[in-house]
């Protein structure tokens, strides 16, 4: 009597109930950003207006772009702190291009080559000589802004070509901004590569565990160099939108946005420790920290007094979910 | 003999000593006993810090706060001394010491009792606690002339010949030494560093070490806190800003794992030594101070090769070893 194999059907994903979807991270940010939103909105008459709200995207659509190819790095167990410094080195480099004459469209590819080649300088030193990533690009950073002061100084380069304010200053539809299009467009890019590809399913697993996710055949080292490659790309995008808003380069430029940056990853659920996380907490936290530095701001609040919020704010959030863990049987009893 | 050239501080002295040497064939009296005491007195804070960071690295933790603590406490004596310039100076250093410290235990509470990885932890309190800094300053500056004569010249006054200064960094480097390498609770540092597990079997309570460790580095950065206002002698939200890098950098090119359990006081205090040799040298060589960002960049990137390198090394000996047993 021979016994027929069963087939067992495995799920990519259990079924979550209504509760579970109800309790995540994600609903907890939105409920944060709609009482950030209404709170702002009675404080300030200024603020529900469409161009008061378009503003507001500016200030954050250059970090929250490089927020996502950071969560996606994070997920993966590996950080980058040199961001800022990536920035600031592409838009010295940009300056320098355009003092010779390049076009709009020779500096968008230097600002784009430059992010690319900084990030994958990280990607080396991390991937190929195994050295942990947080020092690594504690020290590009200081290579890479240190280039920037070699060549810059304390001069500035202004003088870019009027069609290149385009980029952080025009606005493609209404009232809605380049940066901010741009901004959306690589949500939904990342989101797709993180949650809808075999590539975003590595992510998690190199994450998780990475000897595990060697074993099971994925090319941890390469995925881990595209990362790096990614973020540094974004970096020189947020370079190039920066630079044309601001309209000229100084080596302190963007100074502090890695450490936005990754609060904002953090603050929309990533895990520091790496494998797990998701892109629309991601853009959920950079709407909470642009709504947040645009209130405060139309009531005068000055940024530094902002920066007490959003520190505040990512100890809170981090907190409160192992908090209810570890007491939320108390409130039950 | 062989051991002495493995050993990672003595290859860092002689690439320091070796510094020192080149520049002083373009500069001769770069390498003067007191010019050479003036770098170790310019550098005296930087080694102050590294300790204090270096003690929670060890624990694989991180304290990116260090800078913005030394900002909150140097403005908080600053403005006491402002006020009240009859607070004699020994109290105000009790009052850095003791603000320091607890802007350290909440750091290491938050570590500890609420479970955060130690890098937000200190993400977030480093911006709370520059953002603090303005709050209790409303912006405003605390000038030279606001401050009395005697908190602006304790630290410059002479003992022996030697600056206070100084006398306080070689202090704190022998206390650090001693509680590191010859307490229970230093060993116990060590350990929870190299084997957070093995370190638990062994009785050692791992979060309360570390909340111990963040505890050290707070206590630190509040004494640097009152020595960078009174030798800079102002007081502002922007001090030390962004100085919580160059600390790590120290420990780094120190031979400090970030990896924790790995490193000594000896590397900390050469780590941050190459770094004020370097800042020194410069001018004094014609070459534009800003190229010393991307040197110590270069450093901080040659250093962690370097560190990985010597530690695969270990790995391979142990082989070896037990090959031949």
């Amino acid at each position: 009597m021979s016994i027929a194999p069963t087939v067992r059907h495995i799920p990519d994903r259990l079924d979550k109930a209504i509760t579970s979807t109800l309790l995540s991270w994600e609903s907890l940010l939105v409920l944060v950003a709609v009482a950030i939103f209404i709170a702002n909105s009675l404080a300030s008459p200024y603020f529900l207006d469409a161009y008061a709200l378009s503003d507001l995207t500016f200030n954050f659509a250059e970090k929250a772009s490089i927020a996502l190819a950071m969560a996606l790095l994070i997920i993966s167990g590996e950080i980058d702190l040199s961001v800022a410094a990536t920035m600031a080195l592409a838009s010295t480099l940009m300056g320098f291009a355009a003092q010779y004459g390049f076009g709009t469209f020779g500096l968008v590819m230097i600002g784009i080559a430059v992010g690319l080649a900084c990030g994958a300088f990280n990607g080396f030193l991390v991937t190929a000589l195994n050295l942990p990533s947080i020092v690594v690009t504690i020290g590009t950073m200081s290579l890479f802004r240190g280039v920037s002061f070699i060549i810059l100084g304390d001069q500035a380069y202004k003088g870019y070509p009027e069609s290149f304010a385009f980029f952080g200053q025009g606005y493609v539809w209404g009232v809605i901004s380049f940066e901010f299009a741009l901004f959306l467009v690589a949500a939904v890019i990342y989101w797709f590569l993180l949650h809808k590809t075999n590539f975003g399913r590595r992510i998690f697993a190199i994450g998780n565990n990475q000897v595990t996710a060697q074993f099971s055949g994925v090319r941890v080292k390469r995925i881990k160099f595209i990362l790096f490659c990614l973020t540094g790309l974004m970096a020189g995008i947020a370079s190039i939108l920066l630079t044309s808003r601001l309209g000229s380069t100084r080596p302190s430029i963007a100074q502090g946005y890695e450490l936005e940056a990754i609060t904002m990853v953090v603050l929309g659920g990533v895990s520091i420790l790496g494998g797990a996380g998701s892109i629309i907490g991601v853009v959920l936290a950079a709407f909470i920290m642009g709504l947040v530095t645009f209130g405060l701001g139309l009531l005068n609040v000055p940024g530094i007094v902002m920066s007490i919020f959003i520190g505040f704010l990512l100890i809170i959030i981090i907190a409160l979910p192992i908090l209810w863990r570890r007491f939320g049987w108390l409130i039950k009893a | 003999m062989k051991d002495i050239f493995k050993n990672r501080e003595v290859w860092l002295g002689v690439v320091i000593v070796g510094m020192i040497g080149a520049i002083t064939l373009r500069s001769p009296s770069f390498a003067t006993p007191s010019n050479l005491g003036q770098i170790f007195n310019d550098t005296s804070i930087l080694i102050i810090l590294a300790l204090g960071q270096m003690t929670v690295i060890l624990t694989r933790s991180i304290d990116l706060s260090m800078a913005a603590n030394l900002c909150f406490t140097g403005m908080v004596v600053a403005m006491l001394n402002a006020a009240h310039p009859d607070i004699p100076i020994f109290v105000l250093i009790f009052i850095a010491l003791f603000v320091g410290l607890i802007l350290g235990a909440i750091n290491g509470a938050l570590v500890w009792k609420v479970g955060i990885p130690p890098i937000v932890v200190t993400l977030g309190t480093l911006t709370i606690y520059r953002g603090a800094t303005f709050v209790i300053s409303g912006g405003a500056w605390v000038n030279a002339d606001k401050m009395s004569p005697e908190f602006i010249n304790f630290q410059r006054a002479d003992i022996l010949g030697v600056p206070v200064l100084s006398l306080i960094a070689i202090l704190v480097v022998i206390v650090f030494q001693v509680f590191l390498t010859r307490t229970p609770l230093g060993r116990s540092i060590f350990a929870i560093g190299v084997n957070p597990t093995a370190a638990v079997y062994t009785g050692i309570d791992v979060g309360r070490t570390k909340f111990v460790a963040f505890c050290m580095s707070g206590l630190l950065a509040g004494l640097a806190g009152y020595l960078w206002i009174s030798r800079y002698v102002i007081a502002s939200v922007e001090v030390a800003n962004g100085y919580e890098l160059n600390i790590i950098a120290a420990c780094v090119i120190g031979g400090i794992s970030i990896a924790g359990g790995t490193g000594s006081v000896g590397g900390a205090v050469l780590g941050a030594l190459f770094l004020g040799v370097i800042s020194t040298a410069l001018p004094v060589i014609n070459i534009s101070p800003f190229w010393q960002m991307a040197i110590s960049g270069s450093a901080i990137i040659f250093a962690i090769v370097l560190n990985a390198r010597s530690e695969r090394k270990q790995g391979r000996i142990i082989l070896k070893k037990a090959e031949t047993a």
